[in-house]
């Protein structure tokens, strides 16, 4: 028996006050680590959907739907810019690398996107089976895709208009399944990927009509057109001049999806801070509990405790005592607040995997979780201090004269 | 009773006791041998309790000597005399004060836990049965008698074979027939320990009972109450 296996006894011995007093205690907890969870898992599923892209063209509208539809494919874009456009960019000195993105329909709600190798390159995706797409109508595949429509390797597939499910079928223009690429827990899982082209003949399909010529063809040709574009910079001084040059000087839209996610990331910070809020609140109140609880327990066990002083137990000891029941739920409720935490946040990325929005896994451990311990003993001991005090300086002689 | 300045387990000469800075009693002076009982003799209230916690340290004497089991009380500090009470003293309340937290054996185990040394399971079980109550070992404390729990915190405050017992009134609300078996055991245990015994108590019976034993008289004519 020794002072941990002693006030373990001592908890349990009032299993109702334990049990609500461990509920509050983890509660709070998992309110304050699922806040810390969720924004470090939408921090680094941005990270890892920006990779290094400084700028994103579109058309004219808000900054920050164009790069929710361009980067995270989260949202609808604001409208194509001309590909002749897009093409005299890419000539620009400050332009290191320009990725053209065309969307417009979807597969069972994935949406399926026209663009070059460069993308996938871009995220350093790998082929789990087949190969990239090397004509128009061909396809790869992002890992959640696969998995999701259950399409293998050599399977046709048809496109639906718009880009969430339940559009028009383009039942003329199927595609056919070339690769499935490997899960990179990026945007890229969530996605179809074909040439540019492919999306142009679909299209050029669906308005092409009976009695159009040579020369209505070449004008559709020629007035080709993409949905936005991915651009790196090729030297840190293009984001001072060609956002404003391309806003300035061109029809077309630039958005820096650093500017926009940290505009993003200030607005959910509101939220994030009730929630932090709340979190506080379920603690103090928490800790009062605790409080109540192992000051009562002392008024209770006054004559255990002196007793213990009249066995030959220091006064050390005996504050000790209570201060390691309240650890004890420190510990306990730190192991039940981030199991919970984990659990609603793995339940929160289900969810979101569902709605075939951002990648959140739920149970990896995040670095900022380290203050949930910290918070849960902090609690304890300002919980206990006064009560361990108090056992501390108890008065034996009350033993004595008790009767 | 023993004259002041004779040898013994318990010596004490010219012990007074201040509380706040202020002297409030003085005690008689006392020695008895080891193996020897003392009765604390005296109404509520006349400072039985007080000589009690200075025997076990935990109260220091404002002045005079008092040595108990060879140690000097006054110069000993609070944390040395702690660990020795764990050793030398056992302590029996009158109110008994078992914890309704723990079994019977576990209460005995509080024993080890204060004295911090590792808990001997046998000698629990040993310690139980020498009071006839090994079989209550797993029990809670509510579940017992008044005199079986008497006996439960009797087997305790002998479990480390302690040199000096004390009790605290340890008749009070018995009737007579278990009122003298109860002063039995406790001075048969006591003796079994060779351990001295000090019984604090304002009963007339427990005089009749021990009728060898020392008696420490409190109250007007005995203890000076200054304050």
């Amino acid at each position: 028996m020794n002072v941990f296996t002693l006030s373990w006894r001592y908890l349990w011995a009032r299993p109702l006050a334990t049990v609500l007093n461990l509920l509050l205690l983890a509660l709070g907890l998992a309110t304050v680590a699922l806040v810390l969870i969720a924004r470090d898992q939408l921090d680094r599923a941005f990270e890892r959907d920006l990779a290094g892209i400084d700028l994103v063209v579109g058309a004219k509208g808000s900054p920050m739907q164009l790069i929710l539809a361009g980067v995270f494919h989260l949202d609808v874009p604001p409208g194509n810019v001309p590909l002749a456009d897009v093409q005299q960019l890419q000539q620009h000195p400050q332009v290191a690398r320009l990725i053209t993105l065309s969307l417009g329909d979807n597969l069972a709600g994935f949406r399926i996107v026209g663009t070059t190798a460069d993308y996938p390159a871009h995220y350093g995706a790998t082929l789990a089976q087949g190969a990239l797409w090397h004509a128009p109508m061909e396809a790869v595949l992002g890992a959640q895709v696969a998995v999701r429509t259950g399409l293998q390797m050599g399977q046709v597939f048809e496109g639906a208009h718009g880009l969430g499910a339940g559009g028009a079928i383009h039942a003329q223009a199927a595609y056919t399944v070339t690769g499935v690429l490997a899960p990179c827990g990026c945007v890229l899982d969530r996605l179809v990927m074909t040439a540019t082209e492919s999306v142009w003949q679909v299209h050029d399909d669906m308005h092409a009509t009976d009695d159009m010529d040579d020369e209505d063809r070449a004008a559709l040709t020629a007035d080709r057109e993409v949905t936005l574009a991915l651009i790196s910079y090729n030297t840190p001084l293009a984001a001072v001049s060609l956002p404003r040059f391309i806003n300035d000087s061109t029809a077309m839209q630039a958005a820096a999806p650093a500017v926009e996610i940290t505009r993003l990331l200030s607005m959910l910070g509101i939220g994030t801070r009730v929630l932090q809020g709340l979190g506080a609140v379920l603690l103090s109140v928490a800790a009062l509990s605790v409080f109540i609880a192992l000051w009562s327990a002392v008024r209770e066990r006054q004559g255990d405790l002196a007793m213990l002083r009249m066995l030959g137990a220091s006064p050390l000891k005996v504050g000790a005592l209570l201060l390691c029941e309240a650890l004890w739920l420190a510990v306990l409720a730190c192991v039940l607040g981030l199991l919970a935490a984990h659990g609603l946040a793995a339940l929160l990325g289900g969810v979101l995997t569902a709605e075939q929005s951002l990648a959140i896994p739920g149970w990896q451990w995040v670095h900022t979780e380290v203050w949930v311990p910290v918070m849960a003993l902090g609690v304890a001991l300002l919980a206990a201090g006064l009560p361990a005090l108090s056992a501390y300086r108890l008065d034996v002689m009350q033993l004595l004269n008790s009767r | 009773m023993h004259h002041p300045g004779a040898t013994g387990v318990i010596q004490a000469q010219g012990v007074a006791f201040a509380y706040a800075g202020v002297q409030v009693l003085r005690f008689h002076d006392v020695a008895v041998e080891q193996g020897g009982t003392l009765l604390l003799r005296g109404p509520s209230g006349s400072g039985k309790s007080t000589w009690l916690a200075l025997a076990a340290g935990l109260l220091t004497p404002a002045s005079g000597g008092l040595r108990v089991a060879g140690q000097d009380m006054v110069k000993m500090s609070r944390s040395a005399r702690d660990a020795w009470r764990a050793h030398t003293v056992g302590f029996l309340p009158q109110k008994l004060h078992l914890s309704e937290a723990l079994t019977v054996a576990d209460n005995l185990a509080l024993a080890f836990f204060a004295a911090g040394v590792p808990v001997d399971r046998a000698a629990i079980a040993q310690g139980l049965a020498t009071l006839g109550v090994d079989d209550l070992a797993t029990r809670k404390p509510a579940q017992l008698s008044a005199g079986q729990a008497q006996r439960v915190a009797l087997a305790r405050a002998l479990l480390l074979r302690p040199r000096v017992v004390l009790a605290d009134e340890p008749t009070a609300s018995l009737d007579d027939t278990a009122c003298a078996t109860a002063l039995q055991r406790l001075q048969r245990s006591a003796q079994a320990c060779g351990a001295t015994l000090v019984v604090a108590t304002h009963d007339a019976r427990v005089l009749q009972a021990l009728p060898q034993a020392q008696v420490l008289a409190f109250g007007a004519n005995a203890c000076k109450a200054i304050a």
